[in-house]
């Protein structure tokens, strides 16, 4: 047998559930820097307003869920301006969709890469949720300036301290988009049936989040809990609660959102590492 | 210690052919039920071995099939085969893209791997992004490329599109700057795939050369090629697989001997033409033998010993200024020696034309044998690399006294005068 002691590496056929190997992960973090800078970089190369539509997407959906849901379908959004409303879900709502989206591609997208060279491919999707996040903290500038202007504006805009739990609140919806993100790319490699629940799926699981209305214009308490269960429901109320005042704050809401996100990790990861061992062969 | 640095043990790997997803659940569940039971993978028992050309009975092959070697330090191991023999399948494990079905490597020091060059160059980005990008994606530190940034781009010779999105590069030179990442890179185990396909001669001489040092610093390399010219020239040791197995672990230069012997089709003393369709053939071979100095049919030829090659032909009418000729080229199909009988005069029938092969020795090794038939410089019948000549290196009694060697010493003209005062 192969002395484990006299090699630096061994290949076997597969490894236990566990063996995660975060020290090479660390060593290449050169390459996550450099991955996440490619993806800033190449998506609006040669576009003529560049950058600039980072700020034109969740521009043009809360204009366009101001005049829908609020003017013509008249739907409650809490004491909070209909703008700033729709503005802070989509910002972070958009943000969750985007990690959990581009990463539930990671072993379809990067076949070819994949197949020729190896580095820990949980890299990938984790430089997508990076470089996503440079393009919530942009978008959050605008976010900013709106919700300044209402808190100036309108005597109701009464942010609180719970606003410092907004970075909590961010990686806590990196870690439901990553960890959904890679499960979906994980069970894509193989049954490719997957691949077509992410589009509508996420889409679907918008209208299960407090975006579009407060939850608390649900009376219904079956609802309610239909709604709570999603994990992302907690985190956008505590958002808004923080940056506004109206919302719900509820600790055992945010406590499970948290919950939920470790375990789903964890399982991702584990999934993942399993997959990314062979995947090429059935991709 | 000993200097193995890689070290493979029966090496295993099973596929599934035709399409995945048809019955990949139900396989995926018994597979599921049997491990639950403690017991072994009911697949791994049912593959067959890799022969693409031969219908299977089962869906599941091994694509490599017990592999065991050790490479030591230092070692430039060359690994040549056919299409499918397992060639990439070995370097895809080797390099980690994939895991064995059963089986382990051990390996020391830091590898990397050469499949393809540019592996995620993005096209948008500049040749300078994307040699910072290419090098980490290669297991290179950021510091360690931006030292090296330099050499690269000289050695690549792009320098001037070095700020362009390598989308506008040509081909050539999106392959130069990729090789020229790749070439820096400082691993102590370097696995190459056959990357040189591309880029003109003065860069693939370029490349030769970068590699030879790279070997020469004392770093091991494995390198796959279908290019033996390559492969001979800068490997030693050479591994040849065949349907997924090691047919032979030996010096490099019996390897690419057996593996030429093998590519030919037959490799006898006596040869028989299934020309396919004679309708529009004025003339064509009927048979081919190599005969040795007793007039016996034999399928080596001990070097030094005067042979024959007799070919049969059949004329359907009578040709003017009949010429056959057979070419021997090397194993690396570099023409070595073209023999032409006189032209002459011949009448319809069976013909029988014989090469004696008395004055010029051929060193130990195997030759291509190409055939050609013509008549006032027009062809008439043709047939490249249809069997092979072998010297073996039994050598004979006719061997004159200032022939030393028969191995590397290329066509041994000893009809010369050589005379020591």
């Amino acid at each position: 047998m192969i002395d484990q002691d006299e090699y630096t590496l061994i290949i076997k056929p597969k490894n236990s559930l566990l063996d995660i190997n975060f020290k090479e992960l660390w060593r290449y973090k050169d390459l996550l820097f450099l991955l996440v800078r490619r993806d800033f970089v190449s998506v609006y190369k040669q576009t003529i307003l560049g950058p600039v539509w980072f700020f034109i997407q969740p521009l043009l959906t809360t204009a366009t869920f101001t005049l829908v849901f609020s003017k013509m379908a008249n739907i409650s959004t809490d004491g909070i301006p209909a703008p700033l409303f729709y503005l802070i879900g989509v910002t972070f709502w958009s943000y969750f969709s985007t990690c959990l989206t581009a990463t539930s591609g990671t072993f379809v997208n990067n076949a070819s890469v994949f197949g020729k060279v190896y580095f820990p491919r949980l890299i990938m999707p984790l430089s997508i949720v990076i470089s996503s996040l440079f393009k919530l903290s942009i978008q959050f500038i605008m976010l900013l300036i709106g919700w300044i202007y209402y808190m100036t504006t309108e005597l109701s805009i009464v942010p609180n301290f719970t606003i410092l739990l907004l970075p909590l609140y961010i990686i806590s919806m990196a870690g439901l988009g990553l960890g959904f993100g890679i499960i979906l790319s994980s069970v894509t490699t193989k049954y490719k049936d997957f691949s077509f629940l992410v589009g509508f799926g996420v889409q679907l699981l918008m209208y299960a989040t407090p975006i579009i209305y407060p939850l608390s214009l649900i009376k219904n308490p079956n609802i309610i809990t239909l709604v709570s269960l999603n994990p992302m429901t907690g985190l956008i109320e505590g958002i808004k609660y923080g940056l506004t005042g109206h919302g719900i704050y509820d600790l055992g809401l945010l406590t499970y959102s948290l919950v939920f996100t470790i375990v789903l990790l964890f399982v991702g990861v584990i999934i993942f590492n399993k997959v990314e061992k062979s995947f090429i062969d059935t991709v | 210690m000993s200097n193995i640095v890689i070290k493979a043990e029966n090496i295993s790997k099973q596929y599934r052919l035709g399409l995945v997803g048809t019955g990949t659940l139900s396989h995926d569940f018994k597979r599921w039920v049997y491990k639950m039971r403690g017991k072994e993978d009911p697949y791994l028992k049912v593959g067959e071995i890799n022969d693409r050309t031969q219908k299977g009975n089962s869906d599941y092959v091994w694509a490599l099939k017990d592999i065991n070697f050790s490479i030591e330090q230092g070692e430039v191991l060359g690994i040549i085969g056919k299409n499918g023999a397992g060639k990439s399948t070995l370097l895809k494990i080797l390099s980690r893209v994939t895991t064995p079905t059963t089986g382990s490597i051990g390996i020391k020091g830091r590898m990397a791997s050469l499949l393809e060059v540019g592996t995620g160059f993005h096209p948008e980005l500049t040749g300078r992004e994307n040699v910072l990008l290419n090098g980490a994606i290669m297991g290179m530190s950021k510091l360690e490329i931006k030292r090296k940034f330099d050499e690269i781009v000289d050695f690549s010779g792009v320098e001037r599109y070095i700020d362009t999105p390598v989308k506008r590069y040509s081909s050539g030179m999106y392959v130069r700057l990729a090789f020229a990442v790749a070439a820096y890179l400082d691993p102590e185990i370097l696995v190459i795939d056959e990357v040189l396909a591309v880029g003109d001669a003065e860069f693939q001489k370029k490349c030769i050369g970068k590699m030879k040092d790279v070997s020469q610093e004392g770093r091991t390399v494995i390198f796959v090629s279908h290019n033996i010219d390559t492969v001979k020239s800068l490997c030693k040791r050479g591994v040849l697989l065949n349907n997924g197995s090691i047919l032979k672990d030996d010096n490099i230069n019996d390897v690419i001997d057996l593996y030429i012997k093998n590519q030919t089709r037959t490799q006898e003393s006596f040869y028989e033409f299934k020309v396919e369709s004679t309708e529009n053939l004025d003339c064509y071979p009927l048979s081919f033998k190599i005969e040795n100095k007793n007039n016996e049919l034999v399928s080596e030829i001990p070097a030094y010993e005067k042979f024959t090659i007799k070919i049969n032909v059949f004329l359907k009418k009578d040709i003017d200024h009949f010429v056959c000729a057979i070419g021997l080229c090397t194993n690396l199909n570099l023409p070595l020696r073209t023999l032409w009988s006189v032209p002459k005069d011949l009448k319809k029938g069976k013909h029988e034309i014989c090469f004696y092969m008395n004055n010029v020795f051929l060193e130990t090794g195997s030759y291509i044998i190409n055939l050609g038939i013509s008549t006032y410089e027009r062809t008439l019948f043709s047939k490249e690399n249809f069997n092979t000549l072998t010297i073996s290196d039994i050598s004979s009694d006719d061997r004159p006294e200032n022939v030393l060697r028969i191995k590397g010493a290329g066509i041994i003209l000893n009809t010369e005068h050589i005379e020591i005062k």
